[in-house]
C-alpha cells in the first residue's frame, strides 16, 4: 500500500478515534472537579492565588487519588455575582457532570452556588468566602480557609487582656466588613473594653484621608480597621501614619490583610508595630510551612502563597483525604461523612472540619510587624489554638 | 476645629489635583475633538506600569520614572491614534464609546497576562514621605506635591492653548475644521499632538496615582467614573472647567465623608446632579 498524503490522513483519524474511545472509557475512573472563582475582574487576583493553591496540591500530590483521575473544571464568576456563581454550579453539575464544586472566593458565590449543591447533593468545599453564614446554606458545605468572627472576636478579646481599654473601629461597608466590626466589638467589650466610635467605609473607596481624620479627632487608645486585599491596605496604613496615627502612640490592629506582603513592600516602615489577627501567616518558622512557601514561590514566579493560595492548597487537601477515606467514591453523602470531623496537620498548623457546622478549627494567630534580618514582616507574638466560629448557633 | 477644616479641605484638593491630571487630558480630547476616550483611564494605567518598570527595572529615580510615563503614553498613545482612533472621528457617538470601552477591557487582559493580577507597590524616595507640621497640623507632603504639579501642569496647558502658536492652531481646528484645513493647518497632525499630549497627562496622573490609591489591572475601568463626572462637571474642552470640577469633586468628597461619613460617598452625586440641573454645560462649558 502506498502512502498516499490520504491515507496518511486516514490512519491519523482512525489513531485518533482509538484515542477517543480510550479516554471515554477511562470516564468513570475520574473525579470532577468544578472550580468556581472570578477568574477575572477586580477580584482576579484572589482567584488567581486560589488557583495556584490548588495547582500546587495536585503538582505536589499527584493528579491521581485513590484509583481516580482528578479533573478540574473551571467557571469564571467575574467578581462577586450570586446568580453567575449559581447558573457556574448549574452548568457544572447538569452538562459537566461534576462530582464536588470547589473554589469560592467570594461569600455571593458560596450563597449563589449552595442550593445548586443542595439539591444535586455534591460536596462544596468553600476555598475562602469567610462570612459566618456561608456554611448554614446548605448541608454539603466544608470550610477550609477561616471565617471574620473567628479571627477577629480572638484579637478583641487579646487586646483587652493586653492593656488596650478603648478602640475606634474603622470597617468597609459590605458583609465582611460588618462581620468584622461586629466580632470585633463583641470580643472586645466582653473583656471589658469600649468602642469609643464606629465608621464605615465605602467598599471602592479611592483616598481614606477623611475617614481617617475623624479617627484621629476621636484620639483613641488603638484602631481597628478591616478593609478587602488589594490596594486599601497599603492606601489606609499610609493614611493613618501621615496623621500620626502609628504604634506606639496609637496602636493599629486589623486582620491580616492589612500587612500582607504587598501592603507591606508599599507601607515600608509605616507598618512597624502593626497588630494583625489570622490563621495563615507566611514567616511562620515550621517545616511544612517552609515546604508549602518554597514550592509556592517556585512555582509562581517567586510570588508568595496567602490567605486565598492556603485555602485553595487545604481545600484540596480535604477533597484528595475524602476520596481516600470513601475508596474514590464520589457520592456527596458519603464525602461529607468522611470531611466531618477531619484533622490534618496544614502549613497553616494544626486545623479540622467542625462534625457539627462543617466549618473549620484552627489556630488563631496573633502577629506584630518587627524586623527581622533588617526585612519588615509578621511575627507571631500570640497563638490561640482550636478556635471555632464564636456565631455559629449564636445567630439563630 | 479650624485646623479639622483646613487639613480636610487640603487632602480634598490634593485628591482632587490627582483627579485633574487624570482627566484634563479627557476634557481636551472629548471638547476640543468630540471624540470619547473611554479609554483614558487605560492610558492612566499605562502611564502606571512605566513609572513602575522604570523604577523597579532601570533603577531610575521618581521623577525621571515621572517624565517617562508621560512620554510612553503620549507616544503609545499616538500609534494607536493613528492606526485606531482616528477612524472614528466622524463615527457615531455609540461606536466611539463602543471600541474604547472594548480597549479597555483589552488593557486590562494585557496588563494581567505581562504584570500578574496583583497590586504594584511603588516606593517614593524619601524627600516626598511623611508629613510637616504647619502650625500644629500635619500635611502629607507627598499630597503637597501632588497639587504643586498639578497647579504646574495648568499652568503650561493655559499657557500652550492661549499664548502659542500650537495652541492657536489647535484653537482653530477646533473651531472650523474645515476653514483651518483651507488655511493650510494639518489639522490631521494637530490632532494627533493634541490627543498625544491629552494621553500623556492621563499616563503622568496615573504615575502618581500609584501611591495614593495603587495601581493593578483594574485601574482603567476604576477611575473612568471619577474623570468622566469632571470632565461633565468642569465642561467640555475647559482646562479651568476641569480644574475647578475636580477641585469641587475631591473636596466635596473628602468633607462629604469626614462630616458624613454615612451618606458622604453619596455626596459627589449629590454635587453632579446639582451642579448639572443649574448649569447642564457644566462649570465652564461653552457647547
Amino acid at each position: 500500500m502506498r502512502h498516499t498524503p490520504f491515507a496518511r490522513a486516514l490512519a491519523a483519524c482512525a489513531f485518533g478515534i482509538g484515542l477517543g474511545l480510550t479516554a471515554s472509557a477511562s470516564a468513570q475512573d475520574t473525579v470532577k472537579v468544578g472550580v468556581i472563582l472570578p477568574y477575572s475582574g477586580p477580584f482576579a487576583d484572589a482567584a488567581n492565588q486560589l488557583q495556584a493553591g490548588i495547582d500546587l496540591y495536585i503538582a505536589k500530590h499527584g493528579d491521581t487519588v485513590a484509583g481516580k483521575k482528578i479533573e478540574l473544571i473551571k467557571k469564571d464568576t467575574g467578581g462577586p455575582a450570586a446568580d453567575v456563581a449559581q447558573r457556574a454550579a448549574q452548568e457544572l453539575v447538569v452538562r459537566d457532570g461534576v462530582d464536588i464544586l470547589a473554589g469560592f472566593a467570594l461569600t455571593p458565590e458560596a450563597l449563589g452556588a449552595a442550593p445548586v449543591s443542595q439539591e444535586a447533593q455534591k460536596l462544596m468545599v468553600v476555598m475562602n468566602a469567610a462570612t459566618s453564614i456561608v456554611t448554614e446554606q446548605s448541608p454539603y458545605i466544608v470550610r477550609t480557609s477561616v471565617t471574620i468572627p473567628q479571627v477577629n472576636t480572638a484579637l478583641g478579646h487579646w487586646a483587652f487582656e493586653n492593656g488596650i481599654k478603648q478602640a475606634y473601629t474603622l470597617v468597609s461597608d459590605y458583609g465582611p466588613g460588618h462581620d468584622a466590626e461586629k466580632s470585633f466589638a463583641q470580643g472586645f467589650t466582653d473583656a471589658g473594653g469600649t468602642i469609643v466610635g464606629a465608621d464605615r467605609t465605602p467598599v471602592a473607596n479611592p483616598d481614606f484621608s477623611a475617614f481617617v481624620q475623624r479617627v484621629k479627632d476621636a484620639n483613641p487608645e488603638a484602631v481597628y480597621i478591616f478593609v478587602p486585599g488589594g490596594a486599601q491596605p497599603a492606601a489606609i496604613g499610609k493614611a493613618l501614619v501621615d496623621r500620626g496615627l502609628a504604634p506606639p502612640a496609637t496602636k493599629i490592629l486589623a486582620q491580616g490583610e492589612l500587612t500582607h506582603p504587598e501592603a507591606l513592600a508599599s507601607m515600608g516602615e509605616t507598618a512597624r508595630g502593626v497588630i494583625t489577627t489570622f490563621h495563615y501567616t507566611l514567616e511562620r518558622d515550621d517545616p511544612l510551612n517552609k515546604e508549602f512557601v518554597e514550592g509556592y514561590t517556585a512555582a509562581n514566579n517567586g510570588r508568595e502563597p496567602d490567605l486565598f493560595s492556603i485555602g485553595g492548597y487545604d481545600g484540596m487537601h480535604l477533597i484528595y483525604e475524602a476520596l481516600k477515606k470513601t475508596g474514590g467514591d464520589a457520592n456527596g453523602d458519603k464525602l461529607l461523612e468522611a470531611a466531618k470531623g477531619m484533622s490534618w496537620q496544614s502549613p497553616r498548623g494544626p486545623m479540622s472540619i467542625d462534625p457539627e457546622t462543617r466549618d473549620v478549627v484552627q489556630t488563631v494567630y496573633i502577629r506584630e510587624v518587627q524586623e527581622v534580618n533588617g526585612k519588615l514582616q509578621n511575627v507571631v507574638i500570640h497563638e490561640i489554638p482550636n478556635v471555632k466560629d464564636p456565631l455559629h448557633g449564636a445567630a439563630k | 476645629m479650624i485646623g479639622n477644616i483646613a487639613i480636610v479641605l487640603f487632602d480634598g484638593l490634593a485628591f482632587g489635583m490627582l483627579l485633574f491630571v487624570l482627566s484634563v487630558g479627557l476634557s481636551v480630547t472629548l471638547g476640543l475633538m468630540n471624540f470619547i476616550n473611554l479609554a483614558h483611564g487605560a492610558f492612566g494605567m499605562l502611564g502606571g506600569y512605566v513609572a513602575i518598570v522604570a523604577m523597579r527595572q532601570f533603577g531610575s529615580p521618581f521623577l525621571l520614572a515621572l517624565a517617562a510615563a508621560f512620554i510612553v503614553t503620549a507616544l503609545v498613545s499616538i500609534v494607536f491614534e493613528r492606526t485606531l482612533f482616528r477612524r472614528l472621528y466622524r463615527a457615531g457617538e455609540l461606536n466611539q464609546v463602543l471600541f474604547t470601552i472594548g480597549l479597555v477591557f483589552v488593557s486590562a487582559a494585557a496588563a494581567t497576562y505581562v504584570f500578574g493580577t496583583g497590586q504594584q507597590p511603588i516606593i517614593l524616595p524619601d524627600w516626598l514621605r511623611g508629613s510637616v507640621d504647619i502650625g500644629g497640623t500635619r500635611f502629607g507632603i507627598y499630597r503637597i506635591f501632588l497639587i504643586v504639579m498639578a497647579l504646574i501642569i495648568t499652568a503650561l496647558l493655559v499657557f500652550g492653548l492661549e499664548r502659542t502658536r500650537l495652541g492657536a492652531r489647535i484653537r482653530a481646528s477646533v473651531d472650523n475644521q474645515r476653514a483651518a484645513q483651507g488655511l493650510g493647518l494639518d489639522v490631521d497632525k494637530i490632532f494627533a499632538i493634541t490627543f498625544a499630549v491629552g494621553s500623556g497627562l492621563a499616563g503622568l496622573g496615573g504615575a502618581m496615582a500609584i501611591e495614593i490609591v495603587g495601581l493593578d489591572p483594574s485601574f482603567g475601568f476604576h477611575f473612568l467614573v471619577y474623570v468622566l463626572i469632571i470632565v461633565a462637571v468642569g465642561g467640555l474642552g475647559s482646562i479651568t472647567g476641569s480644574f475647578v470640577g475636580a477641585a469641587l469633586l475631591g473636596i466635596g468628597d473628602v468633607a462629604g465623608k469626614y462630616f458624613v461619613p454615612e451618606i458622604g460617598s453619596f455626596l459627589i452625586y449629590l454635587l453632579l446632579v446639582a451642579i448639572l440641573l443649574v448649569r447642564p454645560m457644566g462649570l465652564f462649558g461653552k457647547r
